[in-house]
């Protein structure tokens, strides 16, 4: 009996793929995608890159594929796990490039591990837009790897632009000059912390308080204790999710009196407004978008639409963006020659979720969101390297 | 002062993360790798069900004990006992136990992904500052830590007390003997090893309250979890709690008064000092 009903659902499983065949007669692009479904970034991961990698396949899909050469071929995603793991991303590549037979491969999820790709892509040629790599390497890492594109920034901008709105409000008298500033100690948290100590000092700030804590502390209740009792005017923290959440928290608990709140990377998740509500108003993070515009709207929409789940406010739509730079650079080659797909963005404009992207001549997108701050219960842009629909910067008006 | 209380908060919710694998370990003799991700579940649970309908994380405790007890039974009977019957000493059913379970780990973040996706969850739950002694400290820690010294008293006082508390010791200490006098050893370590599935996951409801978790945490926790059990001394409820105290006071002093950077360093050279002078653990038997 369970013999028959396997065969019936055999022959029933064969006669659908012969008709899904003959349907799709045009060979579906393969694309590799390598990202953190476990490990500590995966979480990360599961808010900004794979709803996306999920999206652009939709999209392109329902529009009957990528236009290759006047045949529209349909995009066909293969999934790694890397476990947040930079030997399982490797291997990964690898296998995608030689065995799966990919014929473009995403960039994968973080910098380091796209670091860690990179002279992979290169080997095997593919061009690598990557989307979610904080770096101030971009002379260098393209020097080495021609065809690895930068689009989210670097530390030098992050930072700078967090400086610089310091300086407006003072500069306008609404704050003072003591800064509290603690940091993950992880490498994007030290990284970010060197370039701020320096700028800050240059710009007249009096460190009150400069501390560091350990990936995945418990409580984070002493240093915001420590922080209070120095009495900043500003609080800045190069944190990560889990500590942005926990930090934020205490601050509320402590009531932080600050005119400046400021917390990196997890800021901008629509999983901080819902978990904070009315006291999240004010706070500054890292990333942005023109959370106003049609454009970012209509992507946001569609975004919940497919996936289930709002975009982050920053990252998400430079993700998406970079997919659509492959895309269309794709079919305006025509073809999946890879180096003619790398020289095309090389050497044109693409016209993204995020607004026009052209790369300089470091490989490196120019335009970038670097400060946000929730107002009105969204995650606004108030600062960015040349981006389009920035709103003035409110001080943070107490926890309540 | 304001130090010791927040370390004292922060060694209750260690305690909580500790306890369950305290009495998996020593009582039923399970290394169990996988007790992290039962005590996200647990977080998963109160979360979900706080979003889903507002109920308090600490009503969920009542619902996902019994819950976690009985899927934890299930878990040693059908997987672990085999292991259990065919081991031919200790160690190596330490050692079939630790690839059992780190394999249901993977199977447990598995699931978890499926089921919930792997984003961040967090939400907010009396996260309200509390004046005590002149100082503020979050009230969700304060519940925590006050449901942590429920659950260790009542723990301490059903194993000293009753006659099965003192059944599941006897299995801790000598369970060949055990058996002579009687004792049905599956069975109880059966129950022991549910119940510390079932106190861990409590303790998972209890702190997502003020931790921010997702479904491939549950590592850290177990690695937590393991310093503490093997501080306090294998199989000692007292232990766990002295050790988890001390190692929140701890940290919190480090954390404090020198350097937040250095806390995961005083922990570990804690441990260190720990080994080297008291293999055995803060309250452990010296093994003969």
């Amino acid at each position: 009996m369970r013999r028959r009903t396997l065969a019936k659902g055999m022959l029933a499983a064969a006669a659908l793929g012969l008709s899904l065949a003959s349907a799709q007669a045009a060979e579906p692009l393969k694309i590799g995608a390598v990202g953190p479904k476990t490990g500590p970034l995966a979480g990360g991961a599961a808010v900004t890159f794979w709803p996306n990698v999920k999206l652009w396949a939709h999209d392109v899909n329902a529009r009957g594929g990528i236009n290759v050469g006047g045949e529209m071929r349909p995009v066909e995603i293969i999934e790694y796990d890397d476990q947040t793991n930079p030997g399982e991303t490797i291997k990964a590549v690898q296998r995608l490039a030689t065995q799966d037979g990919a014929d473009f491969i995403l960039a994968p999820y973080g910098t380091g591990f796209n670091i860690a790709a990179a002279p992979l892509f290169d080997r095997f040629g593919y061009p690598m837009v990557t989307h979610t790599a904080i770096t101030d390497q971009t002379e260098e890492l393209a020097a080495k790897f021609p065809d690895m594109f930068f689009t989210l920034g670097g530390a030098q901008g992050l930072v700078g632009s967090v400086v610089d709105i310091l300086n407006e409000l003072r500069d306008a008298g609404r704050i003072g000059n003591k800064v509290a500033m603690v940091n993950v100690a992880d490498a994007f948290g030290i990284e970010m912390a060197e370039v701020a100590r320096p700028l800050l000092k240059e710009a007249g700030y009096e460190l009150v308080y400069d501390s560091s804590y350990p990936l995945g502390t418990q409580d984070l209740s002493p240093i915001v204790k420590g922080a209070k009792a120095a009495g900043p005017d500003a609080f800045l923290a190069w944190s990560y999710p889990p500590d942005t959440f926990g930090l934020t928290e205490q601050a509320m608990i402590e009531d932080l009196p600050v005119k400046v709140y400021y917390t990196a990377v997890g800021t901008a998740f629509p999983a901080f407004g819902a978990k904070f509500g009315k006291a999240a108003e004010g706070v500054l993070g890292a990333g942005g978008v023109h959370a106003d515009g049609e454009r970012f709207k209509e992507y946001a929409a569609r975004h919940e639409a497919v996936t289930g789940a709002k975009p982050d406010y920053w990252a998400s739509a430079m993700v998406y963006s970079s997919f659509q730079i492959l895309e269309q650079a794709i079919e305006a080659v025509g073809s999946t020659d890879r180096a003619a797909v790398a020289k095309y963005i090389h050497e044109n404009e693409f016209d993204t979720v995020i607004g026009k992207i052209r790369f300089d001549e470091n490989n490196s997108n120019p335009a970038y969101w670097t400060v946000g701050q929730w107002q009105g219960g969204v995650f606004k842009g108030v600062r960015s390297t040349g981006r389009e629909g920035a709103v003035p910067v409110r001080l943070k008006e107490g926890w309540k | 002062m304001d130090i010791l209380i927040t370390g004292l908060l922060l060694g209750g919710t260690y305690a909580l993360i500790a306890m369950g694998l305290n009495l998996q370990y020593g009582m039923a003799r399970i290394m169990n790798l996988a007790n992290g991700e039962m005590l996200v579940a647990g977080g998963f649970a109160a979360f979900w069900l706080y979003n889903a309908g507002q109920v308090s994380p600490l009503l969920t405790v009542f619902l996902v004990a019994p819950l976690a007890f009985a899927l934890n039974w299930l878990i040693y009977r059908v997987m672990l006992l085999p292991l259990v019957r065919r081991a031919k000493s200790r160690g190596q059913l330490e050692v079939d136990s630790i690839l059992a379970t780190f394999g249901l780990s993977f199977v447990a973040v598995g699931l978890m992904l499926m089921a919930f996706g792997g984003d961040y969850f967090s939400y907010s739950y009396l996260a309200r500052p509390v004046s005590f002694l002149g100082d503020t400290y979050a009230l969700n820690r304060m519940v925590a830590f006050l449901a942590a010294v429920v659950i260790c008293g009542a723990l301490y006082l059903w194993l000293e007390r009753s006659r099965a508390g003192m059944s599941i010791r006897a299995i801790a200490v000598a369970p060949e003997s055990a058996r002579l006098v009687g004792i049905d050893v599956p069975r109880l370590a059966a129950i022991a090893f549910a119940l510390g599935g079932a106190v861990t996951a409590a303790g998972g409801a209890l702190i997502s309250s003020f931790l921010t978790l997702d479904a491939s945490t549950g590592v850290v926790f177990t690695l937590k979890a393991l310093i503490i059990v093997i501080m306090g001394g294998v199989g000692d409820v007292r232990g766990t709690i002295v050790a988890a105290l001390l190692l929140g006071v701890m940290e919190t002093f480090v954390a404090a008064l020198i350097d937040p950077g250095l806390t995961l360093a005083a922990a570990y050279l804690l441990f260190i000092l720990i080994l080297l002078f008291r293999p055995q653990g803060l309250f452990g038997q010296r093994t003969t």
